[in-house]
């Protein structure tokens, strides 16, 4: 069941600044982070599993449950905010029921708020997984997410 | 030899550069065209991607705009095979928004295939480094730097030469140095787009940073949100190493450097100094007080040196033209160019690098061709989180660090957003602080408990809830949180509120007094109304409601039920026949 974890423990062990890089690479093969995990990465960092879960939660990129099939991240950069970026977060609250930092109950949709997704020019944009969908209205981006739940 | 290279930074890909890309390889393909197709970083004409170059062998180039596959196979079918230019698709060279540009760092960009490290070398890449290690000594490469007069292009403009002097003098045997390229500012995308699009530029500036101030190891500390631009600075830094431009004994000198890529995991205070290297250091990403700098104590003690990417960017150039040549761009005080990322209610966005010293107006109106749609400028922000908003009036205002940071914004790392008339500046203000304030990671208390008691204060004003004392109280907030911060994020923090309050405070007064909303953005002020001599019936709006708040009979008047409605305008929105109004203030 641990495969791939201890091996990457024991491949970052003893190396400076290993901690965000082991939480990074956990993520990346867990999909988030639990408790037990973060333990482990103590053990092998020599710190205290209060330190490594404070790293943690200091950082916008981790997270402490599971994430949705599909992750649907919305731009609030600024380009983005001037050009209705608000009523994005509206439309997807309609359309599925969540605000940001929320997952769907079926676990379809997780949705994000991210600062900036550096497409300004293509402003509002959201990014549906590995892909960006720019110059949106509200009724563009429920469209989106409908074809995606299908 | 004819060939076609392809835009494929981040912006070309969203826009769907990748389509046409491989397009491009069927049509090839099935032609039997050997024609060399390649890629390239960011062109920069973001407002006109996808682009493609078709470059033939009479030295002619050919710029297209906003393609589609079907556009593509035109392109292919009349101009590579029928030998006529589409001419609707292309975009002239002299279009001002090109022809006004300056470009030095980004001079590769668009041109180069970044992932191609002889690309780079053909370019005079590595020339510069070549250059410092074999017929410099560390003193002159700094000294090279202090003539040139290139100051950090981070934002706050300290003379990049008199850092690495700092650096050098430091007493140690292990020093760092290390790029900032975690590129925070929402609506900025010049470092993404420089590392994307020539990554080799930064990496040689940094390994020149590293021999003048005697480093033998760097880390490139960048956003976990750039997966393309890790990605290319990993193959370049491999390609680098290669070619014996970074590792031990480079070009056969005494001289070692390696890099390594550290990411990011997003909290924006880690674009500060001391936070970044605690982030490096696998630590909750807070800054420290100053002194010790970094050049004296830095990561894990050691002397260490960070710079920007842009401002490593340019110094290949520099080292390559002279520092007097570099020079002699810009103003008196600022030299050389400026990269911005020009967004926003602009007509043309995207990358551009300017002059020092041109004015806003030329950038906003000759550059960027004006505002969409041709509505009226209201202020254009510079400098993110941490700057302002400059008002019509100062648009002849020169673009250097002293001219800017005298109008209360600040040059800031490039991001440049235009605002119209249907953007609030309450709102605007309201918006940079509630990022500023969940960016804060809490240390100084001003900059945790006083940013948030000045963003209540802002969402009550755009609720409509404010009071004139509002407005007192968030200036004295503001003194308050830049004088007892310890670091940029809390000291540059009120600057969105200030210029704001100081350029346009007849719409903070607005919104107290009368309840409204002068550029119809905040939606508690907000009433969406059915213009019944206008509305046909069609039942779209009842149709989009999603709290059933429109209603009405097939061919008959709709109505809003002001009670259900929760003001999304989605109505608004769908409505073909321009029969819902919007109405603002006590008196609407």
């Amino acid at each position: 069941m641990k495969t791939g974890f201890e091996e990457l423990l024991q491949q970052w062990k003893g190396q400076k600044g290993n901690v965000i890089p082991l939480l990074q690479k956990t993520q990346e093969l867990r999909g988030y982070l639990d408790r037990e995990d973060m333990t482990a990465i103590a053990a092998v960092t020599g710190k205290s599993p209060a330190e490594i879960y404070g790293v943690a939660t200091f950082y916008a990129q981790f997270r402490f449950q599971p994430a949705g099939k599909h992750t649907l991240k919305v731009c609030h950069g600024t380009a983005c905010h001037v050009n209705g970026a608000e009523g994005l977060d509206l439309a997807v609250k309609t359309e599925l029921g969540i605000e940001p930092g929320q997952t769907t109950e079926d676990g379809q949709f997780s949705v994000e708020k991210v600062a900036c997704l550096g497409c300004c020019s293509l402003a509002p944009v959201v990014m549906l997984d590995q892909e960006v969908h720019g110059r949106l209205t509200g009724d563009k981006l429920k469209k989106v997410v409908r074809k995606v739940g299908q | 030899m004819t060939e076609i290279v392809v835009g494929l930074g981040s912006c070309g890909i969203a826009a769907g550069a990748r389509q046409v890309y491989e397009t491009l390889q069927e049509e090839l393909s099935e032609r039997k065209l050997q024609i060399p197709l390649s890629a390239t970083g960011c062109i920069g004409a973001c407002h006109r991607e996808p682009q493609i170059e078709v470059r033939l062998d009479d030295g002619s180039r050919f710029l297209y705009g906003e393609l589609d596959p079907e556009k593509t196979r035109r392109v292919v079918e009349e101009h590579l095979i029928g030998g006529n230019p589409v001419e609707e698709y292309i975009i002239p060279l002299d279009y001002p928004y090109l022809a006004k540009q300056k470009k030095i760092v980004l001079a590769n960009c668009g041109v180069i295939n970044p992932e191609s490290i002889e690309d780079y070398l053909a370019a005079e890449g590595y020339a510069a480094l070549r250059k410092a290690v074999t017929s410099m000594s560390p003193e002159e490469v700094i000294e090279e730097i202090k003539t040139s007069g290139l100051r950090g292009r981070g934002g706050a403009g300290f003379p990049t030469g008199l850092k690495w002097s700092f650096a050098r003098a430091s007493k140690g045997n292990k020093k760092y140095m290390v790029c900032n390229a975690d590129e925070g500012d929402p609506g900025a995308f010049m470092d993404r787009s420089l590392l994307e699009s020539d990554p080799h530029a930064v990496l040689e500036g940094m390994a020149i940073g590293a021999y003048a101030i005697g480093a033998d190891e760097g880390y490139i500390y960048v956003r976990a949100e750039y997966p393309l631009a890790i990605k290319r600075l990993e193959l370049a830094i491999r390609q680098a190493e290669e070619g014996n431009l970074l590792g031990s004994h480079i070009l056969e000198s005494d001289f070692s450097f390696i890099i390594h890529v550290k990411e990011g995991a997003g909290a924006f205070v880690c674009g500060e100094e001391t936070a970044l290297m605690a982030s490096i250091e696998g630590k909750r990403g807070m800054p420290s007080i100053r002194p010790p700098f970094p050049a004296e104590r830095g990561l894990w003690g050691a002397p260490t040196n960070i710079n920007n990417v842009e401002t490593l960017g340019n110094i290949p150039p520099i080292l390559r033209m002279g520092g007097p040549a570099y020079a002699g761009v810009g103003t008196e005080r600022s030299k050389g160019t400026k990269v911005f990322a020009l967004a926003g209610k602009i007509k043309h966005g995207g990358m551009i690098e300017v002059p020092m010293g041109i004015t806003l107006r030329e950038v906003i109106y000759e550059i960027g061709g004006g505002i969409q749609d041709d509505k009226k400028f209201k202020a254009v922000q510079l400098g993110g989180p941490s700057g302002g908003c400059i008002p019509e009036r100062l648009l002849d205002v020169q673009v250097d660090y002293d001219s800017v940071t005298a109008t209360g914004a600040i040059m800031g790392s490039g991001g440049m957003v235009v605002m119209d008339e249907t953007t609030c500046m309450v709102d605007v203000a309201r918006y940079f602080l509630s990022f500023t304030q969940s960016e804060s990671c809490g240390k100084c208390t001003f900059c945790r408990m006083g940013t948030k008691r000045m963003l209540e204060i802002l969402e009550r004003i755009t609720k409509g809830e404010g009071r004139m004392s509002d407005l007192d109280q968030l200036e004295e907030l503001a003194v308050k949180v830049k004088l007892a911060s310890l670091c940029g994020l809390g000291q540059t923090a009120p600057n969105p509120v200030l210029t704001t309050l100081k350029y346009f405070r007849e719409e903070y007064v607005e919104h107290i007094e009368n309840k409204r909303c002068p550029a119809k953005h905040c939606r508690d002020l907000l009433r969406f109304r059915v213009i019944e001599e206008a509305c046909t019936g069609c039942t779209l709006c009842a149709k989009v409601c999603p709290t059933n708040a429109a209603t009405g009979e097939r061919k008959a008047v709709h109505r809003i039920d002001q009670h259900l409605c929760i003001k999304c305008g989605l109505c608004f929105d769908a409505c073909r026949f321009n029969a819902i109004e919007i109405a603002t203030g006590i008196t609407a």
